[in-house]
């Protein structure tokens, strides 16, 4: 039985990185990374079968995840560290000269955790669907994840892998979308709607899921049911309904903190509100 | 005079988004796209004063390059504005077919180009993109030096029928050149006459290569600054000048030493006066996180590393 407890407080540790981070280098990415971080929590702390012990590029015989978005670095930094990718020590070089912890996730310097150089958009659940095919040539049974921005879906070139997936019975592959609703320039609504974005997949050919992206309990749920739907000739994507933002109530309900780090005062407002629970880096 | 006077900082890209509101205003024709970084772009005040003639394209870069060649047939002269990766690599077969090679008039805006977007890193920091650009026929490349060379430039580019690359950067950034310039596309301006070395320079690097004179005067070295804001068409007349009178050249741009102003340079130069040529560029390298200057310093494209090229330019004469 997952400790949805423990995976909550580790959401809330990862929160407090994310602030601290960002704010260190007032540069970065807080909005989307406070957003979905609940479900990477979710995936690395319960779901996949990984072995942060013993990172290899090729990820054989092990769970894997393309994190698509690459602007939710943060995110996935404070993630990987926190479950023992590398020190959490390392997060303080965020963004700095000289890091591994580059603005946006690549793989020339070597970090630990990361197979996909990411951060233009568009272009990861591509990389996820070959992944994906080089573990079915591998006969390797484990399974790949991808998670896309909602506003990431505008670009073409996703909707060309949508429907590669779906044509080619990708099945052990589950994409996964940041439903927030918002990106820079304002609400996906304003910008470009997706329209029914459940039914948009669901006619290109995949299993769809809907999941509440900041509910513990039900993200674990969501991730067990679209694991039983693998392996069935059909890939799968998860539509998490998250918040931009959440957690810190000054962060929600607009799409202002997309790519803005807080001020001194505005970091120790968010710090107020997110609980130290596994020791700051 | 480069240090005497107390200069304001601005961004290239406010002088970017400050033009296109005055060009919203004068000229009905003008309408512009953008992909969800309307802010970045500092194109908000255009979009808020001529709604209609705005277009949000969302996250879809090639489609908005598609669109903007589509509007040119009725007359319309577009701009479009996203991230200098997003507007060239990203998108460089719908340039090439819908708009370079069908002759299109559309003005190709590129924000944060080179190292300086600084934190962002090398996902975003395109060095390859003059090459890219300059490599397509019928496209003009161009690539201004301060907030009022970038004001000046979008203001021209409206005028000139076809297609152009218009590159500028994120950081605020000395503003040195006259606000009421005329910017005259395909003319090399003399920033600082000298008679030991010519350097060429283009976007942030004119300032640096400013300073970098002020320097070699100092070891008694007369070094002559030219701001080529065009790369293409190069003011090839006033290169070959330039060095007959020197005898030897550097260049300085903030892009891979392959492709863009220095390979220019270089042809020119070979063409027609072959003398000593060293290049200031990024070395075949993508970028990383940091501060812009910090970025600047790390990839060799600081005052010290002009200096030096200049000294060995000299030395091979
Ligand atoms: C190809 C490409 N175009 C533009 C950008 C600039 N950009 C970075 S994040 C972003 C908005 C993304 O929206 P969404 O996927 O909804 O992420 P969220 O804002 O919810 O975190 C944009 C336009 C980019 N990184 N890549
Ligand atoms: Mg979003």
């Amino acid at each position: 039985m997952p400790d949805i407890d423990y995976l909550n407080s580790v959401s809330k540790q990862v929160r407090r990185d994310i602030i601290r981070m960002v704010h260190a280098v007032s540069s970065g990415h807080p909005g989307g990374s406070l957003g979905a971080c609940d479900y990477l929590v979710a995936l690395y702390f319960e779901i996949m079968d990984h072995d942060p012990a013993n990172f290899s590029m090729d990820g054989k015989g092990q769970d894997i995840f393309i994190l698509s978005n690459g602007h939710l670095s943060a995110a996935l930094y404070s993630v990987l560290a926190r479950s023992g990718y590398f020190s959490i020590e390392e997060l303080a070089s965020f963004r700095k000269l000289g890091t591994r912890l580059q603005g946006h996730p690549g793989t020339d310097k070597g970090l630990p955790g990361v197979r996909a150089a990411t951060g233009s958009l568009g272009q990861g659940l591509s990389m996820a669907i070959g992944a994906a095919l080089s573990k079915k040539l591998n006969k390797d049974s484990k399974k790949v994840f991808c998670l896309m921005g909602d506003g990431e879906l505008q670009e073409g070139q996703v909707w060309e892998a949508v429907m590669y997936a779906a044509a080619n019975k990708v099945d052990n592959l589950i994409a996964a979308v940041d439903y927030n609703g918002k990106q820079i320039d304002g609400s996906l609504d304003d910008v470009l709607p997706l329209g029914d974005l459940h039914k948009k997949w669901e006619v290109f050919g995949w299993k769809v899921i809907d999941a509440k992206g900041n509910d513990m309990q039900d993200l674990i749920k969501s991730l067990q049911t679209a694991i039983s739907y693998t392996d069935k000739g059909i890939p799968v994507v998860i539509l998490l309904h998250t918040e931009m933002g959440f957690g810190v109530d000054f962060m929600m309900g607009t799409h202002k903190w997309h790519g803005v780090a807080p001020n001194d005062e505005q970091a120790a407002e968010a710090l107020n509100q997110l609980e130290e629970t596994l020791g700051d880096y | 005079m480069t240090q005497s006077l107390i200069i304001e900082k601005k961004s290239t890209r406010a002088g970017f988004g400050d033009a296109l509101l005055e060009l919203g205003e004068r000229n009905p024709e003008v309408v512009a796209l953008c992909a969800d970084l309307t802010g970045s772009l500092k194109m908000d005040a255009f979009a808020a004063a001529f709604p209609e003639r705005f277009f949000q394209a969302g996250i879809a870069e090639a489609n908005m390059m598609g669109m903007a060649a589509g509007l040119t047939i009725g007359g319309k002269i577009p701009f479009t504005g996203t991230f200098a990766n997003f507007s060239t690599g990203r998108v460089y077969d719908q340039i090439r077919q819908s708009i370079a090679y069908s002759g299109k008039n559309v003005k190709i805006c590129a924000s944060h180009a080179g190292l300086t977007l600084g934190e962002d890193g090398a996902s975003h920091q395109i060095l390859e993109d003059i090459g890219l650009m300059k490599m397509l026929p019928n496209m003009c490349v161009i690539n201004p030096c301060d907030y009022n060379q970038t004001k000046a430039a979008t203001l021209a580019i409206a005028e000139y029928v076809g297609p152009v690359y218009l590159r500028f950067g994120r950081p605020d950034w000395p503003d040195f050149t006259p606000a009421d310039q005329k910017f005259e596309i395909g003319k090399a301006l003399c920033m600082k006459a000298g008679h030991d070395v010519s350097i060429f320079a283009t976007g942030h690097m004119v300032w640096i290569a400013l300073q970098a004179a002020d320097e070699l005067a100092n070891q008694g070295v007369s070094a002559e600054v030219v701001d080529i804001h065009t790369i293409k068409p190069l003011d090839e007349e006033f290169v070959i000048n330039s060095v007959r009178k020197t005898g030897c050249a550097v260049t300085a741009e903030e892009h891979s030493v392959f492709g863009g102003l220095g390979d220019s340079i270089a042809q020119c130069l070979v063409r027609n006066i072959p003398l000593p040529l060293e290049m200031v560029a990024v070395n075949d390298h993508f970028g990383e996180s940091g501060k812009a200057m910090e970025l600047l310093e790390k990839y060799g494209l600081d005052v010290p590393a002009i200096v030096s090229a200049a000294l060995k330019a000299l030395e091979r004469k």
